[in-house]
């Protein structure tokens, strides 16, 4: 098929709710002017699951919070497949947004096309793959370093040196998390063995549980929590739990021990700080969940874990904050020891 | 080998076996009585999700474990109405009509979830069944940790499976119910209702399978998410077939899923590093094909699955 054959067909699929849209963007453009626009801009997010997953309600919720603060109108549509993603995209371009977030990790083509046909949107999108001249921003949670903390908790507390991993899919955001996370318990403790397995899915707490309740069996007595289900299982057993990305410590009294969290605000208050200065460009945003923009942190519950497991935490975590020690990203697969 | 001695010998193996078991016990039951009357239902999918959602959703706005259960069941029979009416009554495309109803009730499971909690950040926990102790056969030495510290939903699915095959050989409901699954004009011939008995029975297993998803959210868990379900009902379809529409196979069925599922995850867990996960996902799919092959060669298939009726039709 030829270039020009393909923008036929696209012409072809313009049906009646895009014109709809496009009608009323227009009346809208005519009502309140482009430079009403700039103001206050407005932000749509689309995510492929629901907002109160722990992924993305990082981000929501600081989209949520800058609404509130009266600095961005913000739009969102939830639970979108990678199959619907890029007419959501495309709807939501229509409708004259200035600044679009989302996953673009299953789309990632279809979702650089569309950047590419609306260059006047900004566009921030999860992503494994580079930024894409001129508008096509990228990141994914970075959030290794306070992961690497908290291996050094785990691995100064585990009485039976050996460590549980549950994860959901093998991918590099979830792999460099436990890699680190491997990493600051063997900085600690040599001895420590881990079990490493993953669900293959996003969303199966119950399987999570099962997954961890094996893993508790063979010995396992601290459980790094990747997916909603482990911590519980750590609960029911009476052992210690990793929490990350958000704290779940109110819900399993005496269970976590400590969790590595992710914040959205400094990249999405960074984003729209961009896009009102006009100042967007196709880079990695990925950076601004490194410990350093305070994207990421430790939390650690000090009587659980104990003084010295804190302080030998908190130590390295001033190291990674002074620059004078970098955690390592590694996105393989990571598998059980022995 | 030691590795694999070491997970069969252990109690915990199988009671993990027998809580992966208890959803499918539900569902490929539900499935099974539907099938038995001869009608498909494929929407045990969304019917799943269903009973997840709407038995967590009134524990959590009041009503008791029990009273969830009984809402569950409702909701599960509400929807085996609807596809009763598209496929027994209207005559429709039973494969149709049952992925529709699937998607139907996945959406309107999620929409329910969502109007109703609107401003949640997680989805809010509930008190869960808790698992029982009897006293005496809890300290058993092997099958007390096994098989007694379970919660009172998995004794449900084990004495349901008892009840569906009691009803349907034992019973004249049980000899109509299989007839018209058969051979309908049989049973037309007795004057019973082809349509009636077919309703019944599709409304009555629906609502089994909602208690599959149920399981889930009040059982193995305690909170709704979405896409929890996780093609649990798509398994109980093959395991029908697996358990040649006979209760009692249909229970060693789901035990054996049960236990191919446990088996892998303590296996990813201790030679994960030899061989690749995904390999240990697939085993208990692919161990369910192979059963599925050996055994679906014989497959009896209720003769009249997929025929709608019409009152007094020749044949």
């Amino acid at each position: 098929m030829n270039k020009n054959q393909k923008r036929g067909t696209k012409m072809g699929n313009l049906n009646r709710r895009t014109l709809v849209a496009a009608l009323g963007l227009t009346t809208a453009l005519s009502l309140t002017g482009a430079s009403w626009a700039q103001d206050v801009p407005k932000v749509a997010a689309i995510w492929t699951v629901p907002v109160e997953q722990q992924w993305a309600s990082r981000l929501h919720n600081a989209l949520v919070a800058a609404e509130d603060r009266g600095e961005i109108d913000y739009v969102y549509s939830e639970n979108i497949t990678n199959t619907d993603y890029e007419r959501v995209m495309r709807e939501y371009a229509e409708q004259g947004i200035a600044l679009m977030v989302g996953e673009a990790f299953g789309v990632e083509q279809p979702a650089r096309t569309v950047a590419a046909d609306y260059p006047e949107i900004s566009f921030l999108m999860g992503s494994s793959l580079p930024p894409v001249e001129p508008n096509f921003a990228t990141f994914d949670n970075f959030i290794h370093e306070p992961s690497y903390l908290t291996g050094i908790i785990a691995g100064m507390k585990t009485e039976t040196d050996q460590i549980g991993m549950v994860g959901g899919y093998a991918i590099p955001e979830v792999n460099r998390l436990m890699h680190a996370f491997m990493a600051g318990a063997l900085s600690v403790n040599p001895d420590v063995t881990f079990s490493v397995s993953f669900i293959n899915s996003w969303y199966d707490p119950p399987k999570a549980k099962e997954t961890a309740f094996a893993m508790v069996d063979a010995g396992a007595d601290i459980l790094y929590a990747e997916r909603f289900g482990v911590s519980d299982a750590a609960k029911e057993r009476g052992i210690f739990a990793i929490g990350n990305v958000i704290d779940t410590a109110a819900d399993y009294p005496g269970t976590i021990l400590a969790s590595a969290l992710w914040h959205g605000e400094p990249m999405i208050d960074q984003a729209i700080a961009d896009v009102k200065a006009g100042t967007f460009a196709a880079r990695d945003y990925g950076i601004y969940a490194f410990m350093e923009y305070g994207g990421s942190s430790m939390v650690v519950d000090e009587e659980l874990a104990g003084a010295e497991a804190v302080e030998a935490a908190k130590a390295v975590e001033a190291s990674i904050l002074d620059g004078s020690f970098v955690v390592e990203i590694n996105d393989s697969e990571p598998s059980s020891t022995q | 080998m030691d590795i694999l001695l070491d997970i069969f010998a252990s109690a915990n193996f199988w009671a993990a076996a027998i809580r992966i078991a208890t959803p499918l016990i539900f569902g490929v039951l539900g499935a099974l009585i539907c099938e038995r009357a001869g009608v498909l239902n494929l929407g045990i999918e969304g019917i799943f999700v269903a009973g997840a959602m709407a038995g967590w959703l009134a524990v959590y706005l009041g009503a008791g474990l029990w009273g969830g259960v009984l809402i569950a069941a409702l909701a599960g029979a509400m929807f085996g109405l609807l596809h009763a009416f598209l496929t027994v009554i209207l005559g429709l495309s039973q494969h149709v009509s049952g992925i529709g109803i699937t998607l139907l009730a996945t959406s309107a499971s999620y929409f329910t979830y969502r109007t109703t909690l609107p401003d949640v950040s997680s989805p809010p926990r509930i008190a869960p069944f808790q698992p029982i102790a009897v006293p005496g056969l809890s300290e058993l030495p092997f099958i007390g940790p096994a098989l007694f510290q379970q919660t009172l939903f998995t004794w449900l699915a084990l004495a349901l499976v008892a009840v569906v095959a009691f009803v349907l050989y034992r019973t004249p409901l049980g000899l109509a119910i299989r007839a018209v699954g058969d051979n309908p004009a049989s049973v037309e011939a007795q004057g019973l209702s082809v349509r009636g008995l077919r309703i019944g029975a599709v409304v009555i297993g629906s609502a089994l399978m909602a208690l599959g998803g149920a399981f889930l959210t009040m059982s193995a868990f305690d909170a709704f998410f979405f896409g929890m379900v996780n093609g649990r009902g798509w398994i109980c379809i093959a395991l029908v077939v697996f358990a040649s529409w006979q209760p009692g196979k249909a229970l060693l069925g789901a035990l054996l899923f049960g236990a191919f599922d446990a088996f892998q995850i303590r296996l990813q867990a201790e030679i994960g590093q030899v061989v690749p996960g995904q390999v240990f996902l697939m085993l208990p799919y692919l161990l369910s094909i192979l059963a599925l092959v050996l055994v679906a060669r014989k497959a009896d298939y209720p003769r009249a699955l997929l025929q709608p009726w019409t009152k007094g039709q020749r044949h």
